[in-house]
Parts: structure tokens; sequence; C-alpha cells
């Protein structure tokens, strides 16, 4: 390919969802904008299709009639009905998907300009003027694509839409104050306080987050803490008030969600031939959601459950 | 609620709707002696005073608001002159599993050896299809279109505040003002209106006798009332019914009597859809709220007492049943009379006030099925009030229903009302907009669109009963673009639109000569300034609606045809008709590729929002502005009820995959399972149909209670029908998945791939979802259950 004929960085992004309708992805109604490509390896992670920075393909059994037609279309014939791709063979190349009658079979991860999908979320604007929402980019990890993320967030914007980021904050400093300046609200994770810890549920290492969260608030971004609650893993009293203890040493950040571990993602890990690491995992029981929420507060945190 | 009202509550749900023969012996009695004797609305006015004079009247243990149509509550009486119940149908209708009545013997005995004999062959109903030609019955028997008018006479209409303002001594006062305005040397039709205004006349002294034998019971059982409490409150009724509907309501309970008596004076005059309604309830009660809680003879308690009384007088009285019944249909008691909370006033003003949020508590507290409560939000109505009303919304009764009011004006004016009477107008019905207490819009029947497709693609032959029902509008096989085959479903649906209107004239021209109402006249402006029957075009309006059905299937059917065979080619015409034909036995892969593959209405897809456009579009076309016989123009709804079930069971399989027999989509919802993208998708499409051009259009919408918890979740379920009502919808109705939708969905995923369940943050469509995962969202959700 001639370099000339490359488009220009930032130009398109890895996008493998754009979820209408959005209810806990921020103020009012929203979409979200799912970006494909990951540097953590959450044990919990429930977007399991948003690790793999390329397209994948993901099948959902139940809905497969055995009819055949993704064989014949598989250019290496290893397609096979109903199941999960075997990774050594597909090359998620989607040709299957385009065969299949009952959409059984989709491409999930698409190449979508900054224009395409800025038209995409055109579509619910007056829900977004009625209800204080706009547009959320999550992934993923959106900052991993941070051209893209801050062309769409300024195109967003330019339209008038309240636009946020919904972030693990692991990445480069200058590339989250550079997203910064381009968002109006940051939904920030804060996981496990304890760095070894950290690295073994997230697969990376906490200090550049904790030290991102202190930039954004220094520069005065607006952010939301989110801490994902996951029995065993990190609701003990200890890395409760741990967050608590740094949320209340910010300068301007005070809000936080508690967001319940569900198991509903056990059933997408199926889909894409994965295998889920959390299936033993319980959902918080409401005791201890009350129990987090109790340790959050008592730092004069504006704690709230859920999205 | 309160003992009382609690009492009176639980004992109309325990009771069984019954059916009594008693108006129909009082009416062969009647018509026995007097037919022949009387000009026709003269004697329709002495039916009416004969059943007013004679049928039992009850005022039960711990009322404060009295009369009931049958001569107990939940007993309904029958209208022979209309249509004639066999001893087939009392016997099917007794022993029916579903919405059954009872027959006790009597009635049996009274209608084999007294009625049956007399009105067999002289109903309205068998005129009706005396009449009607040939290739109408064709049409009716093959499920095109039904005819409301053939079991019930025409009404959905509303009252207005002049009732509230005006009794019968006030009302007979302008009918002798009428009558003595009649230039009988000038107006050829002088007579005619003289007959009609005494007809009024006579109506008007037969609704204040009614009262007044309340009046008489009422102090008859004082006389003998042991408990003091109970004696002051049957002189006070008697004394109510002294008082209204003789004269205007002076008080919040005279008011609310005064209401009733007039509901059950049109519901005994006849038998008219959707009974009567009192509309906007709010408004018209609440000066009398303020006068009683100012002078202090009311207090807040009190009010919400009556207005409890009230309901459950609605739920005493289950809608009459049809003729013809059959085991399988199940149909519904509900009436259908509506209340319209909220609104605005006559000068376009707020409508909302303390009877508003009283009446809202009411209606959650007794949750009955009868009356139809709704909202209609406009532009100015307080976000508090809506608020409210989602909280009642949220419990799941599947009310109140949300209608537009700046809309229901919009299209009010559209169809040539005043501003004002606009404004002093709103929905009845299912959905249907009409200017209250001064139009008689008239719904005619359900149109079967997919129907027409089905004819369509079989060259206008019915393949269920192999007639050639409509013209040959060409073997599409031959057709070579989608263009082709649009415009023959046009002209099918020209056909068959033409011989409905056709029908409708002769019936409309039926019921203004033989079945006048001079009761429902009397209190329909301008029926006695013009001197003319609510029936024959004496209203200020007169409407008459056709019903849109399957409005989802037939877009998702052309959008199927239009890529499959015209622009992917993936499947010939001929192909799909033999799928068609064989109901896709051994065509899954096809017919999943048409399911699946082919654009959807309810997705805000451009492809298929523009089919239904042009669909919606040559139905309005067919049938908006044509002239009825009453002085009016036609106008569409697109609403089904319980329709689009009869007619998917009359229709075969369609192109978008769904299989012969089986339900259409419903109202403007988007085909069963078809919306994918979730409310908002479905809300953008459903407002791509120019709902101005309609007269009501119904939405329903599934919705997790995960969706709507907290006070969060109350505003979000706001901010989405203020957002569909600011792009133009008309109404909009939220049904609370309950457990049993999962259940359904689990063992049907195919009609329920749109659920989204939500949990924390996280979505996914229900049907995706392991079976154990399902399990556990139904165990959550019975846990959520309110």
């Amino acid at each position: 390919m001639a370099i000339s004929q490359r488009a220009a960085p930032g130009a398109t992004g890895l996008v493998f969802d754009v979820q209408r309708y959005s209810l806990h992805d921020g103020p009012g109604i929203r979409t979200t904008v799912f970006l494909k490509g990951c540097p953590l390896r959450c044990a919990w992670c429930h977007n399991p299709e948003s690790m793999n920075a390329a397209p994948e393909l993901r099948v959902f059994g139940s809905r497969c009639i055995r009819c055949e037609a993704c064989r014949a279309a598989c250019p290496l014939g290893g397609a096979r009905p109903g199941e999960p791709p075997d990774p050594r063979v597909c090359l998620a190349c989607g040709s299957c998907a385009g065969a299949c009658p009952t959409r059984a079979r989709e491409l999930i991860g698409r190449a979508t300009t900054v224009e395409a999908l800025v038209d995409a979320l055109a579509a619910d604007s007056p829900f977004y003027d009625e209800s204080g929402g706009g547009v959320t980019f999550s992934g993923g990890e959106p900052l991993r694509q941070w051209r893209f993320l801050v062309r769409a967030l300024e195109a967003a914007r330019a339209r008038g839409y309240h636009v946020a980021v919904d972030t693990s904050g692991y990445a480069a400093e200058r590339t989250i104050v550079r997203v910064a300046e381009a968002a109006d609200l940051f939904l920030y994770d804060l996981k496990v306080m304890d760095p070894a810890r950290h690295r073994r549920f997230t697969g990376v290492g906490l200090e550049p987050i904790l030290r991102n969260l202190r930039t954004l608030d220094e520069r005065g971004a607006n952010v939301w803490i989110r801490l994902p609650l996951v029995p065993g893993h990190n609701d003990d009293t200890a890395n409760l008030q741990a967050v608590g203890r740094f949320v209340a040493g910010l300068r301007r950040t005070r809000r936080v969600h508690v967001l319940p571990y569900h198991r509903l993602a056990s059933a997408k890990y199926e889909r894409l031939g994965l295998v889920n690491p959390m299936v033993e995992i319980p959902s918080p029981a409401a005791a201890d959601i009350d129990r987090a929420v109790a340790v959050l507060v008592s730092y004069g945190l504006d704690v709230h459950v859920g999205g | 609620m309160n003992a009382r009202v609690a009492g009176l509550r639980e004992r109309s749900l325990a009771a069984r709707p019954t059916i009594s023969a008693e108006r129909s012996l009082i009416l062969t009695r009647f018509y026995q002696e007097h037919l022949g004797r009387h000009t026709t609305p003269v004697l329709r006015a002495l039916a009416f005073r004969e059943l007013c004079e004679h049928k039992t009247i009850t005022i039960e243990p711990g009322e404060l608001i009295v009369g009931e149509r049958g001569p107990a509550p939940k007993v309904t009486p029958l209208f022979p002159e209309l249509t004639c119940h066999s001893t087939d149908d009392l016997r099917i209708l007794d022993s029916r599993p579903l919405t059954s009545y009872g027959v006790p013997d009597d009635v049996r005995q009274a209608y084999a050896d007294v009625v049956i004999p007399y009105w067999r062959g002289r109903t309205l109903r068998d005129r009706i299809m005396e009449m009607l030609p040939r290739e109408w019955h064709d049409a009716y028997e093959a499920g095109v279109f039904t005819e409301f008018m053939e079991q019930r006479a025409p009404g959905h209409t509303v009252a207005d505040g002049k009732i509230y303002a005006k009794g019968m001594d006030g009302f007979a006062a302008d009918v002798d003002a009428a009558t003595a305005a009649l230039d009988v040397a000038q107006d050829p039709l002088a007579g005619r209106r003289r007959e009609e205004l005494a007809a009024m006349r006579i109506a008007a002294a037969a609704a204040v006798r009614f009262a007044e034998r309340h009046a008489e019971l009422a102090d008859a059982m004082a006389a003998t009332e042991p408990d003091p409490v109970r004696r002051e409150e049957l002189v006070r009724i008697a004394e109510v019914c002294r008082r209204v509907p003789a004269s205007a309501p002076r008080d919040f309970w005279e008011a609310i009597q005064m209401y009733w008596f007039c509901h059950l004076g049109v519901i005994t005059e006849l038998n008219g859809w959707d009974a009567y309604s009192p509309g906007h309830l709010d408004q018209h009660l609440e000066p009398f709220y303020r006068a009683g809680i100012a002078d202090g003879t009311l207090t807040r308690e009190r009010a919400k007492e009556l207005l409890g009384c009230l309901f459950v007088k609605f739920n005493n009285h289950p809608a009459p049943p049809k003729v013809g019944v059959t085991a399988a249909e199940s149909g519904t008691y509900t009436d259908f009379a509506g209340i319209d909370l909220a609104g605005v006033r006559r000068d376009g003003a707020d409508g909302v006030g303390d009877v508003s949020y009283l009446l809202l508590e009411v209606i959650d507290e007794l949750h009955l099925v009868q009356p139809s409560p709704n909202v209609q939000l406009s532009r100015v109505t307080p976000e508090h009030f809506l608020r409210e009303t989602c909280k009642v919304v949220r419990k799941g009764y599947g009310y109140p229903a949300l209608f537009n009011a700046d809309g229901v004006v919009t299209q009010l004016l559209r169809k040539g009302k005043s501003v004002e009477d606009a404004r002093e107008g709103g929905t009845s019905g299912c959905v249907e907009t009409g200017a209250f207490g001064k139009e008689a819009y008239i719904l005619t029947g359900y149109f079967n669109l997919p129907k027409i497709l089905e004819l369509t693609l079989n060259d206008g032959l019915d393949p269920r009963t192999r007639r050639q029902l409509g013209p040959r509008t060409g073997d599409p096989r031959a057709f070579g673009s989608y263009g082709e085959l649009f415009a023959a479903w046009t002209a099918q649906l020209g056909h068959f639109v033409e011989i409905k209107v056709r029908g409708n004239a002769l019936i409309e021209r039926l019921y203004a000569d033989a079945m006048p109402a001079p009761f429902l006249s009397l209190i329909t402006s301008d029926c006695i300034a013009k001197g003319m029957d609510y029936n024959e075009g004496g209203a200020r309006y007169n409407t008459s609606y056709i019903q849109g059905v399957g409005i989802g299937t037939v877009t998702d059917s052309l959008a199927a045809i239009r890529t499959a065979v015209f622009e992917e080619r993936s499947a010939p015409m001929g192909d799909l008709l033999d799928a068609l034909a064989g109901d896709f036995e051994g065509r899954d892969a096809l017919r999943q590729r048409l399911v699946n593959r082919a654009p959807k209405w309810g997705n805000d897809d451009a492809a298929a929002d523009g089919i239904m456009q042009d669909a919606f579009g040559a139905f309005v076309d067919a049938i908006d502005g044509r002239p009825n016989v009453r002085g009016g123009t036609y106008g569409v709804n697109m609403l089904p009820t319980t329709c689009h079930v009869y007619f998917g069971s009359m229709t075969g399989a369609t192109p978008d995959g769904r299989h012969g027999g089986t339900p259409l989509s419903e109202g403007i919802s988007p085909t069963q399972g078809a919306d994918r993208l979730g409310p908002t998708a479905v809300l953008r499409s459903a407002s791509r149909m120019d709902q101005a051009r309609t007269c009501g259009t119904l939405l329903n919408m599934k919705v997790s209670p995960g969706i709507i918890e907290g006070d969060e979740g109350i505003a979000k379920l706001a901010n989405l029908v203020r957002t569909y009502f600011r792009l133009g919808g008309h109404h909009i109705q939220f049904n609370v998945v309950s457990v049993k939708t999962l259940l359904a969905a689990q063992a049907h995923p195919d009609a329920h791939r749109g659920l989204i369940v939500r949990v924390a943050g996280y979505s996914d469509y229900f049907c995706d979802l392991s079976r154990e995962l399902q399990d556990e969202i139904i165990a959550r959700t019975e846990h959520e259950a309110v």
C-alpha cells in the first residue's frame, strides 16, 4: 500500500459496538461507543470482546440452525455451525457472518471513520437534549486509540453533545491530558489499590493510573470514579479504605460509583470461544454493597451504586 | 383506599359478570306495543323512558355514587334491537373458559320464549348484513376488514364540561328554544327536526325520572336503616339524586353523580362502543373540589373516597358481549371508558390541578381494569406530574397510557376543529382523538394491511378461501421492479378501502334512520341547535375512522421482498411465493434470511422506515379526507386492540418470515422481536410515521424493571416519553416486563429477540443469554416486581 493512500492517523478507529439508550455510563440517556482493544486483562472483565485490538468473530450458538452456510462460506473451510471460532484457523474475515441467515455469527470490530461514527451518534441526539445525556466512549480502553478518540470527541462536541470517556486510566500522561482537553467527563476506574494485587488481577501496574487521575484532578477535569466491586478480589475493607482515602485526597473529585460485579458476562466469553476466568465468582450480596458504600461515605465521598 | 372503597372494590372484583334479560324483555314488550305509533326518534326516546321507569334499580351497601345499567353490579343487559343473541351464543358465553358471562336459566328461557322469536330478522345487525353487497361480505369473511357497527352502536364518545354547568332542565330549555325557532315553512327538514327535538325532551325527562327513583329508594332505605351514619348517607344520596341530573351540580359529590347518571343514560339508551367517558375529569371536578375545600364542606379524603366509588362503578360494568361468539374468542370485559388527566385547558394553559394528583392516587390504589386512565402530556405539563405518573407506570399495571396533548391538538386542528374545541378534546377508546362533547367520531373497523399484500402476491386471489377477491394486479413473478409490486399493493388497497367506505355509508345511514340516540344527542353539541341526532350528523364534528393494522408486518414484508428479490436477488419471486404457499415448510434457511437479513422497521433504519412511510402514506391517501354520510370526513387510526391476532389467523405466511396464522405486528410497534437496537431506535422509527396525519396511533413498549429503578430511572423514563412526543409521537404505553414475559421469551425466543435486560451497567438481549443466566434474571425480576 502506498503511503499516500493511508488515512491520516486517527481518521478511523476500531469500534465494536455503538450502544444506544445507555443509562449507566454518565448522566442522562447516552450512546456508548465501544472501542476495541485493551492493555488490561482484568480477571472480572465483562466485555471480553473488547480485549483484542483486532476484529474477531463472535458466535451465538443458540441462534444456529445448522444450515452449514458458514462452513460453505469459510475460505479455510474451518467454520463450524454453532461453535465458537477456532482461533487456530479463523482469520476473522467475516465471510461466515455475511452468509449466516440467522445472524448467529457476527464480526465484531470494524474500522469506522469519525464522520460515520458521529452520524450514528446523531440518531439519538433528541434524547440527549431532553435528558441531559450525550455520548460516552468506552472500551476496551479508549485511550489506546487516543488519536481517533480525540477526533471523535471533538466532532461530537462540535455537534453539541456532552462527551464522556470511560477509562482505566492506563495511558501516557500526555495522552490523557490531550484527551482531557476534548472531554466533558471522565468515568475513571479504580479497582485495586495494592500495586502487587493490581498487577495480578489486571496485568498492568497501578502507578500510571493513580498519577493520571491526580493529573486530571489537578487540571480541573470532571471525574467520576468507578469501582467495580468483585467479591474476593477487591471488596475487602482495606482496599475500600484505600480507594476512599485516595479519592478524598484529590482536590475536586468526590463522586464514586460502586459497580457490583455480575456474572452476566459469562455468555459473552462462550460466544468468543474463551474461558471465563470468573465463572465461580458470585455477585456481591446487598449487604456487601451496603458495606462498601458505608466505607466510602465515611471519607466524605458522594457514593452511588450502579452506573 | 379506605375501608368503604376497599369493600366496594372487593365485591366488584368478586362478582361474576352475568347477563340479564330484563332490558331485552322491557324493550320487546315496548316494541310490541309501540312500533308504528311514533316516529323513530320519539319511539327510541319512549323506549329509553320505559327503561328508566321500569328497570330494576339498586343501591348497594356502602355506596355513595349510585346507579347501575343492569339490575345489579357486574350484570349486563343486552340490546336485542341491535343484535339478538342466539341460545347458542348464550350457552357459549356461559361456558367458555375466558371472559365468560353467567347466563341464568331464566335468561335463556326468556330469550327462547320471548326475545328471539320477536327480534330474529328484525335487528339492526340483520338489516346491515342483508343490505351490504356480496363483495363486502367476501372481504369481511376473508379477514380484510372488520365492522364495528355490526355488533354495537356508534360510540367512542366523551363528555365535555357542559354537564357540570347545566342540568336536564337547562338542556330541556335549549330544546324548547330550538323547537320554537323551527321554521316549518322555510326548512324542509323542520318536521324531522321537531321529532328529534321532541325525542330529546322525552329523554331529558326520563333521565331525571331515573335519578328520582334512586332518591325514592334511598329514602325508603334510610327509613329502615339502623346505622345512623349510613342513614345520613342515604338521606344525602336521596338529596343528590333529586338535584342531578335535573339541575346543575352544586358540589363535588353531585358533580360525580351527575357524570355517572349521564354515563348510565348513554349506555342504557344504546350499546355504543366504549360506553361513555368522563374525559378531562380532573379539570371538570377541580372547581367543585376547590370550592368544597375552601368552604370546609369537603376534605381531600372524602374527595378521594367519592372518586374511588366512581371507579368501582366503571368496574361494575363489563362490556356487553358480542353475538356470534365462539368458544375460542377471548374478548375483554373492558369497555374502554377513559379518563384523561392533565392536558391543556381551553385557553392552552396547563390542565393539572389538585384533582389530577388525587386521581393518580386513586388509579394507583384501586388499579382496576376499568376505567382506563391516561395522561395527556403537554409541553406545559409540569415535570413533577409526569414523574408521579411514571411512578404509577412503574407498578406495571400497563397504565396510565401517555398521550401527546399538543400532538392531539394538531391532529384535531388538521381535521377542522377550532383551537378551543381541540384543546378541550383528547383521546378515548384506545388512542382515538376527538373533540369531547362536540364530536361523533365513529370507528368503523380494522383494516388488515398485510392481507392486502397477500392478495397482491396472489394476483387478487385469497389463498385461504381460493376466491378471487381483489382486482387482477398481475402475477408478481412478472414484476421487474419493487415499484411495480408496490403499485399493485396500492391498487389492491384502494379497491378494498372503496368496498369498506361504501359499506360504511350504508351502515351509518341506517343508524341515522333507524337507531337515533336522543339522550346522547342532548349532551353532544350541537345536536339540539341543529335539531339533528348524534347518529345522523347532529354533532358539531362528524368523523369516521378506519383502523390500520399490521403496519410493521407489511413494512417488513415489503422490505424483505425488495431486499431479497429485487436488490440482492438472493431469492427469486417464484421461490419466495412457493415458500409462502408452503408456510416455509422445509425452507427454514430462507425464512431465517428473511427474518434476520432484511431491513426491519423499528431499528431506525432509513430503508425500512422509508417503506413504512410509503405504505402508511398510501393508506392515509386512500382514506383521509373522504366525505362520510354525516357531513364529516374520514381519518385513519393506527391501532389494533386485539385484532392483530384475529387478522393474523386469517393471513398466511408473509415475506417477513412470519408463519401463517400467527399474530400480525401490533399497533405501530415493530414486528415482535424485530427491533434490536433498543427503545430509542424504536421511537425514532415510530416517529418517522407522520402521526399528525392520523387520528391516533398506538405504541406499546416493554421495559424491564431494572431500567426504571429509583428516581433516576423515573427521570429517564420521563425523558424517553418527552422526547418521543417532541418527535411527534401520539401515544406510548409501557408494559413493565413481567416474569411471565421472560418465561415466554425463554420458550419462544424468536418472538422476543429485542427484549433487553439490564443489570447494573451491563445489558444484553435476554434471548442470547444462557439458560442459567436467564433463570437468574427471572428470579431477580420476581424479586423486583412491585
